[in-house]
Order: C-alpha cells, then sequence, then structure tokens
C-alpha cells in the first residue's frame, strides 16, 4: 500500500529523517513509536504532502503523493489541531469534511451514531464550536473525522496523547477494529509503548530519523522496546 | 521585580515575529512614523493660528468649549482599539510574584501606552505657542497639567469599563445625540462642560482635582483588576453560545457549495473577518471624496476610475488579499483533504465576484452625482470582475501570513503582506486601469475610455480558464512554503 524509496528529509545540515526503504502492505495496522525529535511526525507530514523530501519519495497506492493528488480520496488522517477548524460546530464540521468526501449527512450521522460512547455526550449538541471544546474533546473530534468516507489509509499522530484514560480504552478497541477490516491500512503513532503494542501487528522504531527496529508485534514486543528506550 | 518584567517585556517586543521584518521595510516605517509626528507637531503648532484665523475667539478658549467631545472620542477609540495586556499575565500567576505587582506593571505599562502619549503631539506644542502669545505660564501649565490627568482618567476608566458593551454603546450613543442636538442647535452640551476646563486655567491650581481623580481612579482600576485576576474571571476568553447552521440552500452549487458555506461561517463567526468585511463596506463611502468634488485635486476623472475601483472593490481588497491566510489555521486540513485547489480557488473567486456585485448595487446611489460618476462606478466594477479578481488571488499566493481570526490584530495593515511580489500586483490592480482610461479618453474621449476600461475587464472574463491554470500552479508551487508559514504563528 505504502511505499518509501531513499525517503530523506533534511534541514540544512541537520538530517531529520532517512528511510532507506520502508514497505507498508495493505490492511496492516502499523505503528511508529521514538522519542521526541525521531521524524515521526516528519514521516506523516511527508505521507500527507506537507513538507517535500530532500531526496526519493513516497508512493501510497500507487499514487506518488509529491507528483499528484489522487492519493487524498482513499487517505485520511489527524496530526494536530490545524487540522481542525476552529469556528465551526463539531456538527458542521463532521458534515464539511463529509461533503468533501462524498457522504451525505445521513451517511455521516450514521456513523456518529457508532461513537456515541466515544463522545461521552460532550462532543454533540454542545452549542459550542471547537475551538471552545477543551483539548481532548478536539482530540475526538479529530480522530473521529478521519473515519469519514471509508478511507483506505488513516493516519493517526499520538492518538492517545491528551486522552482521559476511559477514551483511551476506548480508542484501543476502535482502532483493533479498523485495522480488523482487510483492507484498511492505519498508522499510528505513540510514545505509550503499551497501547501502541496492543493495537498494532508492526512496530517500527525511529531514532534520530532513522529505523532502528522493525518488529512483528508478539508478547515479547513490549519488553524488548521497553529495554531500548530504557537505553 | 520590575527588573524582571521590564526585561521580559523588552524581549516580547524585540523577538516577536513581526519585527523581524526586511531592512528597507523598518526604514519605510521609521519615515511613515516620522511624518505623521510631523503632522501632529504642525497640527498642535498651527491649531492656536487656525482657530485665531477663523474668528471664534480665544483659540484657548474654543479648544476648551469642544474639549468635551475630544474626551468622549478619546474614550471610545479607546475602548474600541486599546485593550487590557492581559495576555502576558498568565504565565506570571503561579508564580511566586505578588498579584499587586503584576497588575502594577500592567497598568503602569498602560501609561506609557500610545494612546496616552499620542496627545502630548497636540497638546505640547499647543501649550507651547500658548506661551509663546503670551499667556500667562502659570495658568498654561495648570491647564496643561490638568489635561494629561483627564486623558490618565479616561485611560483607567477604559480598563474597568473593558468589555462591557452594553455601557459602551450607551455612551456612545449619548455621545453621538449630544453631537447631533448641538449641530442642529437643540441643545448645546458644551455650555455645562466649558467653565470645567476654563477653570484649569483660570485657576491653575484646580488642576490638582483631576490628578486626584486620575489617582483615584487608578486604585479602583486596581482594585477592580485584581479582584477579577482569575483564568475563568477577567482572564478568561469570552465565549459565545454556537448555533449550527445548514446553509443547505447552496447544496445546489455542489463542491463549490460545501467551500461557499464555510466561507460564509468564516466571515460570520469571527472577529477579523468580520471587520474585514465592514471595511469593505466602508470603502463603497470612499467615493464621496472624489465625486462630490469635495477636495479639489480629485476633481478629474483619473480620479473618478480609481474611485471607481476603490467603491466597488472595498471587499476584494479588505479580504480577497488575504485569501489563503483566512483558512491559515487549518492550511493543513485543508491541503490533506479531498479537495482540488481549483475548487478551493474558484469558490473564493466567486465570494468576490458576490461581494462585488453587491458593493455596485450599494453604489447605485452614485448616479445622483451624474452619469461619469455612475459610469466610472460601474466600469470599475467590471474591471474588478475581469481583472483585479485574478489579481488578488494571485497576489494571495504570496501572500504568507498566518491569520488570527479570533482578534483584531493587525486588521489595519500588516507589515509582512507587503512584499515586493505583492506590491508589484498593486501597480495593474489600480494604476493600469487609470492608464488604459487616460489612452481612451486622450485619443477619442472620456466615453471611450470608459468602454476601454470596460473592455478589458471583460477581456479578462474570458480568459478565465487559463489565468485559472496559471494561479493554480502558483499555489501549487508555493504550497510548502506556505505550509511553513503558517505554522509560525
Amino acid at each position: 500500500m505504502i511505499t518509501a524509496h531513499t525517503l530523506s528529509k533534511k534541514y540544512g545540515e541537520q538530517t531529520v529523517l532517512n528511510i532507506d526503504h520502508l514497505e507498508i502492505p495493505k490492511g496492516q495496522s502499523f505503528g511508529l513509536v521514538g522519542n521526541n525529535g525521531a521524524g515521526k511526525t516528519t514521516l506523516f507530514s511527508l505521507l500527507l504532502d506537507l513538507i517535500q523530501p530532500t531526496s526519493g519519495h513516497i508512493i501510497n497506492n500507487g499514487v506518488q503523493v509529491d507528483e499528484s493528488e489522487a492519493w487524498k480520496p482513499f487517505t485520511s488522517a489527524f496530526i494536530d489541531e490545524s487540522f481542525l477548524i476552529g469556528y465551526l460546530t463539531p456538527e458542521e464540521y463532521f458534515y464539511f469534511i463529509g461533503e468533501l468526501r462524498g457522504r451525505n449527512k445521513a451517511d455521516v450521522d450514521a456513523l456518529l451514531e457508532g461513537y456515541n460512547d466515544f463522545f461521552h455526550g460532550e462532543i454533540l449538541g454542545q452549542k459550542k464550536y471547537l475551538r471552545d471544546l477543551s483539548k481532548g474533546n478536539q482530540k475526538k473530534v479529530g480522530i473521529v473525522a478521519s473515519f469519514i468516507g471509508n478511507p483506505e489509509v488513516v493516519i493517526l499522530d499520538e492518538p492517545f496523547a491528551n486522552l482521559d484514560p476511559t477514551t483511551q480504552i476506548r480508542l484501543k478497541g476502535i482502532i483493533k477494529d479498523l485495522a480488523a477490516k482487510e483492507d484498511v491500512t492505519v498508522l499510528v503513532s505513540s510514545h505509550d509503548l503499551i497501547h501502541v503494542t496492543e493495537v498494532c501487528e508492526r512496530i517500527v522504531v525511529l531514532n534520530k530519523g532513522e529505523i532502528v527496529k522493525d518488529i512483528h508485534t508478539s508478547t515479547e514486543t513490549l519488553k524488548e522496546l521497553e529495554a531500548f528506550f530504557a537505553g | 521585580m520590575f527588573k524582571h518584567f521590564i526585561g521580559l517585556q523588552w524581549k516580547s517586543f524585540f523577538r516577536s515575529a513581526s519585527f523581524k521584518t526586511e531592512i528597507w521595510f523598518k526604514i519605510l516605517m521609521a519615515l511613515g512614523a516620522l511624518y505623521f509626528t510631523l503632522v501632529f507637531l504642525s497640527m498642535g503648532v498651527g491649531a492656536f493660528y487656525i482657530i485665531e484665523k477663523t474668528g471664534l475667539g480665544d483659540p484657548l478658549r474654543v479648544v476648551n468649549r469642544f474639549m468635551i467631545y475630544y474626551l468622549a472620542f478619546d474614550l471610545v477609540f479607546r475602548y474600541m482599539l486599546q485593550k487590557m495586556p492581559v495576555t502576558n499575565i498568565k504565565p506570571m500567576l503561579y508564580l511566586p510574584i505578588k498579584k499587586s505587582q503584576v497588575v502594577n506593571f500592567s497598568l503602569g505599562k498602560t501609561v506609557i501606552s500610545f494612546f496616552n502619549v499620542a496627545h502630548a503631539f497636540f497638546f505640547i506644542p499647543f501649550s507651547v505657542v500658548l506661551l509663546i502669545e503670551g499667556y500667562p505660564p502659570l495658568q498654561v501649565i495648570g491647564w496643561h497639567l490638568g489635561m494629561m490627568a483627564l486623558f490618565y482618567c479616561n485611560n483607567f476608566i477604559n480598563i474597568m469599563v473593558n468589555n462591557k458593551d452594553s455601557v459602551f454603546y450607551v455612551f456612545a450613543a449619548l455621545f453621538i445625540l449630544a453631537g447631533a442636538s448641538q449641530y442642529y442647535a437643540w441643545f448645546d452640551i458644551t455650555q455645562y462642560t466649558y467653565p470645567i476646563f476654563d477653570y484649569l486655567y483660570d485657576l491653575p491650581w484646580t488642576a490638582i482635582v483631576p490628578w486626584v481623580l486620575a489617582v483615584a481612579l487608578y486604585f479602583s482600576a486596581f482594585a477592580y483588576f485584581k479582584k477579577h485576576m482569575f483564568l475563568d474571571g477577567g482572564l478568561a476568553q469570552k465565549q459565545t453560545e454556537a448555533r449550527t447552521e445548514n446553509l443547505d440552500w447552496l447544496n445546489r452549487f455542489g463542491n463549490l457549495g460545501t467551500f461557499l458555506k464555510n466561507d460564509i461561517k468564516l466571515i460570520k463567526r469571527n472577529k477579523r473577518s468580520r471587520t474585514a468585511v465592514i471595511m469593505g463596506f466602508f470603502f463603497i463611502f470612499y467615493g464621496l471624496l472624489f465625486f462630490t468634488s469635495a477636495i479639489e485635486v480629485y476633481d478629474n476623472a483619473y480620479w473618478k476610475i480609481f474611485a471607481g475601483i476603490f467603491v466597488t472593490g472595498g471587499f476584494l481588497f479588505s479580504f480577497g488579499q488575504y485569501v489563503p491566510s483566512w483558512d491559515s489555521s487549518y492550511y493543513p486540513l485543508m491541503m490533506s483533504q479531498n479537495i482540488k485547489y481549483r475548487e478551493y480557488l474558484t469558490s473564493k473567486w466567486y465570494l468576490v465576484i458576490i461581494a462585488t456585485i453587491i458593493s455596485t448595487i450599494l453604489a447605485s446611489f452614485y448616479a445622483y452625482f451624474g452619469w461619469e460618476a455612475y459610469a466610472a462606478v460601474l466600469v470599475g466594477a467590471i474591471y474588478n470582475v475581469g481583472i483585479n479578481s485574478y489579481l488578488v488571488l494571485w497576489g494571495g499566493a504570496y501572500v504568507k501570513t498566518p491569520i488570527e481570526l479570533t482578534s483584531n490584530k493587525k486588521a489595519f495593515g500588516d507589515k509582512q503582506a507587503f512584499n515586493a511580489k505583492t506590491l508589484l500586483l498593486t501597480l495593474p490592480k489600480i494604476l493600469l486601469p487609470i492608464v488604459i482610461y487616460a489612452i481612451g479618453q486622450i485619443f477619442i474621449g472620456p466615453v471611450a475610455g470608459y468602454i476601454f476600461v470596460a473592455a478589458f475587464g471583460l477581456l479578462g472574463f474570458v480568459f478565465k480558464e487559463r489565468v485559472f491554470k496559471m494561479i493554480e500552479n502558483i499555489y501549487k508551487k508555493e504550497k510548502y512554503k506556505t505550509l511553513l508559514a503558517y505554522k509560525q504563528k
């Protein structure tokens, strides 16, 4: 589904990402871990063509992302609050994303119905604009919006951060369900090793822009990761 | 402790993003500041002699008579523009600093703000002229000091009524009513107020009274502010109740409708964009300067074309020139969503066109000033639709200033919005139509001039597809730079 070839990103002298080859097959749930500055967000931004690679390129389902925009219809993401439109209410925001992805109101409503537990009654019908919601609730909106329109690739940057424990557990369930679907590729980055080992079949560790570990998740994985990060 | 505060202030000023501009722009700004200083100084010096010439009487007494309006206007002006500097307070709240020190510093900072210093440019030269003209020094100084105190009173009153809109509107209404009734000679409020200001001159020791008042107001502002210095009190952001709007009637435009709906919400719900629309509206009346023959220099056909462009293009200039920046806070979303640049740009283009047409209809009253005035407005509208609408979108690709939608900061011009490319693009927006008109007018006649400008506009319309393709490519090329720039708030 997603292939990166000799991908690198440099800011001046500093190399922030350098991946010789990375292949993510269709339907995989892919976890990305690494300390601050390891290059996780850089990789995701490159995937979404938000920054230009210094060398190499990424191919998403046969589309080279920095050449064509044809990856947009089947790819969705939530990176940070810059993916939210502050002056809309959550409903308006969902409908807006829905319209961009060819879903009408009824479709969107049906989808939202499934996330009532996740929203915990704090999102819909609150008479609040997104900018006035708490950070955690904003995040819930952004994550759910990325599920609208049956995307084949879902990219979530640190989805667990800022969420309360109940919501984190529910989110794990949601991501697992999503990953269980044959045709959906989920990319998740996280600082929480327990969460990420639980939801992802494959975990890649980035360190200073390089892939240092590429693990197929097993019962040993958490220990291995903890040993690595303990240094 | 104050040393720390001043150090922080210094750094926040010199390290602010807007300060890091190109050197030539700094020089330009310094020249601008110098120009305005000179204008105000000469007004202060000249005011005395101008009033004397009009024969209204003793200039000092005349100034005293209208001082109540000056003060009231100052208060309204302050209310609208001078905000209490609360943003820097938050990080101080939980540090081991006494609240009273923070409040004292914040209030102290307002004392040297532009809103107080600006008056000195008028009052100091005016007082100096009074002394030169032989008014008794002690009395002039008493008057001058008293006036200063009154402006400080305004300063502290403004801090206390800040964000109390109901109080403000009542006050503003009274102020306008007083002005109107004076004009129509129903009731002259100045009859009751001028003795107050005269006292400051006649009995200079009375200047102590406004100073006592100013100090008292300082302490009540201090108490008020200290009491409200909580995150859920005076420091809280105002939240408005949100309504979900459908605007389903725009659905018929398909994908375009999706963006238009969003743009309408953008304009309605954000302070900054509302200001742009209001500014655009006021541009409609800008033409009065040109078409009423009020100013002699402007009384020729070239200026009329200039006015026609501005009258109908207010929204185009105030909103259009910042086009991608309105979406700056969620630009990464727009760039990774299922959105085609073409559709995005087309929806903005329609918005500008619709606004231009509405402005043109509203500006129909210019027909009252003769066919030439109305022709200039119509021709200006056609040129705006046909040529300028592309030019603002094109220029927008180079304007990489993120816009903070919820605040009016920099609403009246931004240094970063002026770069060489946008300045160059201003020429065809305003000068080209004048040149085209001139060619027609000189060689054939005024009617031909108008027809030429309109024809140029229509020509632009014909090439829409091609022009859009070009603009789209520029936006694509600038995409990464724009994304990066919007990240650096």
